[in-house]
């Protein structure tokens, strides 16, 4: 059993406070994604669990050991670096039986583990050469093999799919995955990429400048974000966000430009004479004509096309509403030219609305 | 006025080409021939003595040659070895010196600022048997009560020199191999860690793989400096007790300028050049090997 138990863990450099008080519990054999901008403390986070970043505060758990004080040697954890990390002076073969080596295990073993590892990634060919004579998605599946072979309690992984072009990284994406069913263990995986992350995780763990904003399953941070930097840091593209301001019966929405739209239902009456912020994804506002089958609940609006995106099955529109750029989708495309007005219907059902001060989602 | 007829690239390099020869050239070809020669310093017109490989012979039968050749290679060998060990053991403990380390880096350097000459004076003060330091504080502190010939007894001298070489180098070493520290790459020790290495398997696989080239560039520099090692254990011992401490620059000083046998003294120039070019050669080999290993070499 390797369950992970982050309890108030802090981290300061210096005077500096970068991790603020996380609270995190990782199930056994669970897959758990960190994700969030450059510089919320993914990495640092991931690397107190490693052992390789002490911990200013609190208290980490692996399997019920508190390992606050163990060097990483003692934690049975593998690491995927952001940058790979091996061993330039080694071989493919040493660089993936290095770890066993080390826990001066037989060679018939090492060899066995090695060419398990090798097989799983396909870096026979490569066995012999150094990492300097590697491509970086060579490289890349050099360090996850790297890891594998170690059978370890929990996986961590530093974004270590950053480096590869779109076609590998999907193709290794699949290959984690499986890895995850084949070797059923505890992985965390940090990544700022979202689409990586909803595919991957059983949980997301949402990150920004040093705390969590949310966890839970994709579905869950995806439908049910609890502010609007979750809900534009998930999903793409982002949620549309427009500002207004509800009136006094708590019924509708006027939003910055004097368009009126109905307060969703489940809402209406709560949150009288109060700023909002009214977000809708663009799965969620079409052009008439060119939706889904719609709810109960829609508004229409009518807005100017500025700019469209064609992606084959759908399109993507651009237009502005109070001064804000909206995003909408428009499905069984026909040509839409620039400056084109078109009325566009919205799904009340699936829209969110969030307090105009906090930012956080009002329900 | 008429242009030179010489093409314009050798008359770019003729002064390189003149100073060259000047320097270089002339000197080696000169002393050269002349160990082929009954040169005698005292007797000018006997450099055109020519006496083919008479002095050559003379010395592969000269044990007291021989014996000076493998005393060179001992100090070498012992002197070399323990420099690296001590400076790899300091450049370690500074590498880790978070404050104060730019202090500490220059102190470390204070050794190699001084003259070897006046090294060995200070050296042959301290292991001075009546009045020097090292004999009265063995005795203040009462490990001994009698006065330790340290210059004098044939072995304790050549103790004594390996130990002012190695007073005097230990930094060469110790300011490379920090150097080589600086460039060691942070990921693959953190990997190491990880990968379940103790402190002592990092170092011996990760660090010390990346720091052995610096450790032959020392070796190298080093090799060559004590190959032609003079001026310490000419004032320390002049090559005495007994020619204890004879080595191929002393005597090769003495036949040369004290016997005045310069043609002989040339022979044996050029065959102790074969011992440092062999050490040379030997390291460098092992530097272009050790940085193929890290894929540095092209
Ligand atoms: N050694 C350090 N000293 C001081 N500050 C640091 C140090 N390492 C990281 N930080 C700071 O800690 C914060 C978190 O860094 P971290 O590397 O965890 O970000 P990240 O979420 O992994 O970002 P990225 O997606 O760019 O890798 C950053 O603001 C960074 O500037
Ligand atoms: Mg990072």
């Amino acid at each position: 059993m390797a369950n992970v138990k982050l309890k108030n863990v802090v981290k300061n450099y210096g005077s500096l406070e970068v991790v603020h008080g996380i609270n995190l519990d990782v199930d056994h054999n669970e897959f758990v994604v960190f994700v969030g901008p450059s510089g919320c403390g993914k990495s640092t986070t991931l690397r107190m669990i490693a052992g390789l970043e002490k911990i200013s505060g609190g208290e980490i758990s692996i399997g019920d050991r508190v390992v606050n004080e163990l060097p990483p040697r003692a934690r049975n954890i593998s690491m995927v670096f952001q940058n790979y990390a091996l061993y330039p002076h080694m071989t493919v073969r040493e660089n993936l039986g290095f770890t066993l080596r080390i826990a001066k295990k037989p060679q018939s073993e090492i060899d066995q583990a090695v060419a398990e590892a090798s097989a799983i990634l396909s870096l026979d060919p490569y066995l012999d050469r150094r990492p300097g004579e590697l491509s970086g998605g060579q490289r890349q599946r050099v360090a996850m093999g790297r890891a594998i072979v170690r059978h370890p309690d929990i996986f961590l992984f530093d974004e270590p799919l950053s480096n590869l072009d779109a076609k590998l990284r999907a193709q290794m994406r699949v290959e984690i995955k499986k890895l995850h069913q084949k070797v059923q263990t505890t992985i965390i995986y940090v990544t700022h990429d979202q689409v990586e992350a909803m595919t991957l995780a059983d949980r997301i763990v949402i990150m920004r400048d040093g705390y969590i904003e949310q966890q839970g399953t994709p579905l869950e941070v995806f439908e049910k974000p609890v502010n609007t930097f979750v809900a534009t840091f998930i999903g793409s593209p982002p949620m549309n966000l427009l500002h207004g301001r509800a009136d006094n019966s708590g019924k509708n929405i006027t939003l910055d430009d004097g368009v009126n739209v109905a307060m969703p239902s489940r809402l209406a009456g709560k949150y009288a004479d109060k700023d909002i912020i009214f977000g809708f994804r663009a799965d969620n506002i079409m052009p008439v004509g060119h939706t889904l089958p719609q709810g109960d609940e829609s508004v229409e609006i009518d807005m100017t096309v500025t700019l469209t995106e064609p992606l084959g099955a759908e399109t993507l529109l651009f237009g502005e509403i109070g001064g804000t750029q909206v995003q909408a989708k428009m499905l069984n495309p026909r040509i839409v030219k620039p400056g084109e007005k078109l009325t566009f219907q919205i799904d009340l059902e699936k829209c969110h609305v969030f307090d105009a001060q906090s930012e956080m989602v009002l329900d | 006025m008429r242009r030179s007829k010489l093409p314009e690239w050798f008359v770019l390099l003729l002064p390189a080409f003149i100073i060259l020869a000047a320097v270089v050239l002339i000197p080696l070809v000169l002393s050269f021939y002349s160990s082929f020669t009954a040169y005698r310093l005292t007797r000018p017109d006997s450099i055109n003595n020519w006496i083919g490989f008479r002095n050559y012979v003379r010395l592969f039968e000269d044990a007291g040659f021989w014996w000076a050749f493998g005393r060179t290679v001992f100090l070498l060998t012992i002197a070399l070895n323990l420099e690296m060990l001590l400076g790899l053991g300091l450049a370690l403990l500074v590498n880790k010196v978070t404050w104060g380390q730019r202090g500490l880096r220059t102190i470390m350097m204070f050794p190699m600022m001084f003259s070897p000459v006046l090294v060995g004076f200070q050296f042959k003060f301290i292991f001075n048997d009546n009045i020097g330091l090292m004999n009265n504080a063995l005795q203040s502190l009462g490990l001994t009560d009698q006065a330790i010939p340290w210059l004098v007894d044939g072995g304790l001298a050549m103790f004594s020199i390996i130990f002012a070489e190695v007073w005097m180098s230990t930094s060469v070493f110790a300011i490379l191999i920090l150097a080589g520290l600086f460039a060691v790459p942070q990921d693959p020790l953190e990997a190491a860690k990880v990968d379940g290495c103790t402190p002592w398997q990092t170092f011996r696989h990760i660090t010390l793989p990346f720091i052995m080239p610096f450790i032959y560039i020392a070796l190298a520099i080093r090799s060559l400096d004590v190959a032609r090692a003079y001026d310490i254990v000419k004032i320390m011992t002049n090559g005495g007790p007994a020619n204890r401490t004879e080595l191929i620059w002393t005597q090769l000083a003495r036949t040369g300028y004290v016997d005045a046998k310069m043609g002989l003294a040339n022979a044996m120039g050029y065959i102790s050049i074969f011992l440092a070019i062999f050490f040379t050669v030997y390291f460098f080999r092992k530097l272009n090997a050790s940085r193929q290993i890290l894929g540095m070499a092209d």
